[in-house]
């Protein structure tokens, strides 16, 4: 199964084929060159994703403060970000790309002590003020750094969201299991593991089976946080590959560590930096071009 | 890498002789440790075993009679049963669990997910915790105060079922309050991602992930509840009525169901025979009551292990 998933996924791209990345489909997005560092720092502008223009802002926040208390955790957050495309949020540990993904979907209301200020929109409503917390996370799903399934079965997991949100009849759910497995790429390997317990998965099939439970209820928007920092590579990989192609559909928001799969999946990045988001742009002028000096020292730091 | 001097070998902080000698003491010091704490936990099995292998030997001839176990005590003469006991010792245990039951699980939700973390909340929970110390006569007594002769109910079911719930609620409160702060935060995290309300998230996720811990929890306190005799003693009285089975006037003392009528449990009609106890067959009929009580609790004990560990399977493993 993972033998045949390896070989699946390893570059097919022709070197010529990859320069024109205006060409490149989805699925070319997650192509992994692990030849060495350097090979893919130079491979970085062959992966990377076109950036369609002027796509209009499915979210927006508009000088968004949070403290955690005392603590100023976001200073003047200002950030679109784009429909179907997936934007990468970067930056050293502590930096807050967490904090600002939990203020998309609102997960910062249940941390006491926690205040938010500025504006979150969502197709231009105030998630803040006019949408209902509950009603925002439906649209703004969320999938979380360690794989998170609840105990039980596969189909439950899945089914879940779904019967709390008023699906009853078996076909129906039936249906939304099998799509939302099948989007999330686990379905091959789960559809004989239905009934087996959530809890019993790989690492991977667990973070696949929690980015199927997210999709479940069709949400427009999927926010992940640092969803691959616990998976071995080829699930990394599978994953990196499904971002690509759920973005036709949804529009993502990732966190991440490894730069380089920043330049892999994500059109925008936005780097962030002790609570303030220092610049954001297309993914290949963040990295090729900063126009910030710190920017420049955080990508080149990493790139050697 | 700049570092361009010859690389010098660290010196040798740590002599691996030390490290040698250390190690066997640690292996030695383990090994001493391992063969007395077996010795302590296999004493404090042995005393358990005997008492009761004791308890139940003694009452053995008593406890597996179904004439003892059916037939109503006897005031003067030989031969009375417990049949009575028996049954107000269940029918307690059912109503206070009826009551304590919803009452610990909506308190232990409110603190463990709703409560604000302020002066209020720490109050509550140290209130809990020396209501959970409270020596059940002192239950009792207030029980007696407040139910028997403040609201004039008499020594009655009501009166003991109530005593047993304030006994009752500060340990089942603590439990189901423990299990829930169990189940992991992202458990948590994920139910409300999927956009249900915190509501939703405790009742579909929290309280079945919590279930059972609680479980385990509500039987070990059920044991308890029905090995409990000095908060009864004063409230839930110490005679027992005939009952008549065929009854199901409410009104009536002899009817089963009343909640109005005095009910011995079997733990206090171990206390009253022995303290003012009359009939001949005194040691017998107190040996097999506490023969019966002990199997009630062992039995409890044994199916709150059971039904935990099925249920944690089920919850967490193929
Ligand atoms: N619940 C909280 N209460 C108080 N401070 C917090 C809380 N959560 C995060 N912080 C602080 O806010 C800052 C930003 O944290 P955040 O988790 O957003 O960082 P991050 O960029 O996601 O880091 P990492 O890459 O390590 O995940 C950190 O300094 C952290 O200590
Ligand atoms: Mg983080």
């Amino acid at each position: 199964m993972q033998q045949q998933s390896t070989e699946a996924n390893k570059p097919t791209t022709a070197p010529g084929a990859a320069a024109t990345p205006a060409a490149t489909r989805p699925n070319d997005v997650s192509l992994i060159d692990r030849a060495s560092v350097l090979e893919e720092a130079d491979a970085i502008s062959h992966y990377a994703a076109p950036v369609p223009s002027n796509a209009p802002a499915k979210m927006r926040t508009r000088n968004v403060n949070l403290y955690y208390g005392e603590f100023h955790a976001l200073k003047h957050v200002n950030l679109n970000i784009p429909e179907h495309e997936v934007t990468a949020l970067i930056g050293p540990s502590g930096c807050g790309k967490s904090t600002f993904l939990r203020c998309l979907n609102r997960m910062n209301d249940l941390i006491e002590g926690c205040r938010v200020e500025g504006e979150v929109t969502l197709d231009g409503i105030d998630v803040y003020r006019d949408l209902d917390p509950a009603l925002l996370r439906c649209r703004v799903g969320m999938v979380f750094q360690h794989p998170n399934p609840f105990p039980m079965s596969v189909y439950d997991n899945v089914a879940y969201g779904p019967r709390a949100h008023g699906i009853t009849k078996r076909a129906d759910l039936d249906d939304i299991v099998e799509q939302s497995l099948r989007d999330a790429a686990v379905w091959d390997e789960l559809k004989d593991r239905l009934d087996a317990n959530g809890l019993g998965l790989s690492g991977g099939q667990a973070q696949r089976l929690c980015i199927a439970r997210a999709l479940a209820i069709a949400p427009d928007v999927l926010l992940m946080d640092e969803a691959t920092s616990a998976l071995d590579p080829i699930s990394t990989n599978k994953v990196e590959e499904l971002v690509g192609a759920l973005k036709d559909r949804y529009t993502i928001v990732l966190v991440t560590h490894n730069m380089l799969q920043a330049t892999r999946v994500a059109q925008k990045t936005a780097f962030f930096l002790m609570g303030e988001m220092v610049e954001a742009g297309p993914t290949m002028q963040i990295f090729e071009d900063p126009q910030d000096t710190r920017t420049k020292d955080y990508v080149s730091g990493r790139f050697g | 890498m700049a570092n361009t001097a010859t690389p010098q070998p660290a010196p040798r902080l740590i002599d691996p002789d030390a490290v040698v000698a250390h190690v066997e003491k640690a292996r030695r010091q383990s090994k001493a440790a391992t063969v007395i704490l077996t010795a302590i936990a296999g004493a404090i099995c042995v005393l358990l075993a005997a008492i009761l292998v004791y308890i139940i030997s003694a009452g053995a001839s008593k406890a597996f009679d179904p004439a003892f176990l059916t037939s109503p005590p006897q005031q003067f003469k030989e031969g009375g049963g417990i049949g009575p006991e028996l049954f107000n010792s269940f029918y307690l245990l059912v109503l206070t669990l009826v009551i304590s039951i919803p009452l610990s699980l909506g308190a232990a939700i409110f603190l463990v997910e709703y409560a604000p973390d302020n002066w209020v909340t720490r109050a509550v929970k140290t209130a809990i915790e020396v209501l959970s110390s409270l020596p059940s006569i002192v239950v009792g007594l207030f029980g007696f105060l407040l139910f028997v002769l403040q609201m004039s109910w008499g020594f009655s079911i009501i009166s003991g079922a109530l005593a047993l719930t304030m006994f009752n609620i500060p340990i089942l409160l603590r439990v189901i309050q423990q299990a829930l702060e169990a189940v992991p935060t992202d458990q948590r995290d994920a139910g409300l991602a999927l956009g249900m309300t915190r509501w939703e998230t405790t009742v579909h996720i929290l309280l079945p992930c919590a279930m059972p811990a609680i479980i385990t929890g509500v039987i070990l306190s059920a044991g308890r509840v029905f090995g409990e005799a000095a908060a009864l003693i004063y409230t839930a009285g110490q005679s027992a009525p005939a009952l008549d089975f065929t009854s199901f006037d409410l009104t009536n003392p002899a009817c089963p169901w009343n909640i109005w009528r005095p009910a011995e449990t079997l733990a206090v009609h171990i206390w009253k025979i022995n303290s003012e106890g009359v009939v001949p067959d005194l040691t017998a009929v107190s040996d097999g009551t506490a023969a019966v009580l002990v199997i009630c609790i062992l039995a409890f004990n044994l199916i709150a292990r059971f039904a935990g560990r099925r249920l944690s399977k089920k919850l967490t493993a193929e």
